[in-house]
């Protein structure tokens, strides 16, 4: 699984990046974590708030920070 | 209550009666904020509270409970119902309308789509390339800082509905000329290049959809804790400069020098107001006392809109698609229109 998470920096990327490696952790994935910084690459992926969250090439969130469950959640429903 | 009848207690009835609970004990507090204070400090410490530092520190006081207490139920009711829109459906509608009906919507979804600055270039590539008008997308991302929910709470709550409606009305007026005039002037070309040829795929997500309203609670909860941890340095620093000119400044010190009477006042205000780096909430305290002592509403409200719809962290970081003469572009007729309005205030008298 490749995860990616959009955007410049911004504390929101953070946590967000936070939440996604805790629910990996827990869920037990093999899970690769890439950052992607540069807004003319985030915005090919359709998204207009940061941070967006990144799956296998799929955006499953952006414009807020969601909790672990919620992430589980998105990771399991794949 | 046993611990049988609160596990009968429904989920929706907790929900709400927790708000209810809420909401009482912030309009009470509202309520009896200004006797709280008079009653400490003049009763029980017997200050002086008319004039000099008993004055000053019971304004004080009184404005930081006040003010925050405003932030609070707005930010809440204000997220809660902007939980309802989205940035991605404000696209949708704006995609394919012509400017000029294109513009004042655009204006109009500016101030009820939730949205940061700090998103300004994600969404400005994302309306962009996916078809909306330069003039128009402008028109949004003018109208998204100058009027915003922080300033509508802290204006209705210090100086009524009527300031509140000119401030909407100009702002909106002023986001709907601006991005007309630069989808006119024809600026495309000091756009970086690199947003046009953005190929937008995969699908959109809508971050609206499929909220509870447990979710769109907690967002508001969220944000006025996020709010209020961002902005409390400004508001401190604003009410406390209130509060030192509401008690010290002599009664006609500012009217003298920025009065009805001086015809650079709002020019003077607006310069002053750009390279300014504040919010809404460090501002309005200051505009309240400065407005007590005699200066003109339409010269305090052009100072405000001067701080918070043009901001340098903005710029800098629109810098990234758009060229630097767009941006001077973009920051001159915004800065004009604030003026023409703050003027306009000024002679009708508000």
């Amino acid at each position: 699984m490749h995860i990616k998470i959009l955007g410049s920096g911004c504390a929101n990327c953070i946590n967000l990046e936070k939440a996604a490696r805790q629910a990996v952790d827990e869920l037990g994935l093999e899970a690769t974590f890439e950052k992607v910084t540069d807004y003319a690459d985030i915005a090919t992926y359709n998204i207009m708030r940061t941070p967006g969250l990144v799956v296998d090439d799929e955006v499953v969130l952006s414009g807020r920070v969601p909790t672990v469950t919620h992430v589980k959640e998105l990771l399991t429903a794949r | 209550m046993s611990a049988a009848t609160e596990t009968i207690l429904r989920p929706s009835v907790r929900r709400w009666g927790g708000l209810a609970l809420a909401a009482a004990v912030v309009v009470g507090l509202y309520v009896l904020n200004e006797w709280l204070w008079t009653w400490l400090y003049g009763s029980v410490l017997g200050w002086d509270l008319t004039t000099g530092w008993g004055s000053i520190i019971h304004f004080f006081s009184y404005d930081v409970i006040k003010i925050t207490l405003l932030l609070v139920g707005i930010i809440f009711a204000v997220t809660v119902l902007r939980s309802f829109a989205s940035i991605e459906r404000t696209r949708a509608l704006l995609g394919g309308k012509r400017e000029g009906v294109g513009n004042v919507l655009a204006a109009g979804l500016g101030v009820v789509t939730p949205f940061c600055s700090c998103s300004a270039v994600p969404a400005f590539i994302g309306f962009v390339a996916a078809g909306v008008p330069l003039g128009v997308t402008m028109s949004f991302l003018i109208a998204s800082p100058l009027v915003n929910e922080i300033a509508i709470a802290l204006l209705l709550g210090l100086f009524g509905v009527g300031p509140t409606a000119l401030y909407v009305g100009a702002g909106l007026v002023i986001a709907i000329v601006a991005g007309l005039v630069i989808g006119r002037l024809k600026l495309e070309r000091y756009v970086e290049p690199f947003v046009f040829e953005t190929k937008l795929r995969g699908k959109v997500i809508d971050s609206s959809v499929g909220l509870t309203w447990d979710d769109r609670l907690a967002m508001g909860r969220e944000e006025v804790a996020s709010i209020l941890r961002k902005i409390w340095p400004y508001l401190l620093v604003g009410i406390g400069l209130g509060a030192l000119i509401h008690g010290w400044a002599p009664g006609d010190f500012f009217a003298r020098y920025a009065g009805p009477d001086n015809p650079f006042g709002v020019l003077i205000a607006v310069l002053l107001g750009v390279p300014l780096y504040s919010n809404a909430a460090g501002i309005l305290p200051l505009v309240e006392a400065l407005h007590d002592k005699g200066l003109p509403m339409g010269t305090l409200l052009a100072f405000m809109m001067a701080t918070v719809a043009l901001s340098l962290p903005e710029m800098i970081l629109l810098r990234r698609v758009l060229k630097p003469r767009l941006i001077a572009i973009f920051a001159s007729v915004t800065a004009l229109g604030i003026i023409a309005v703050g003027y306009l205030f000024n002679a009708i008298g508000i």
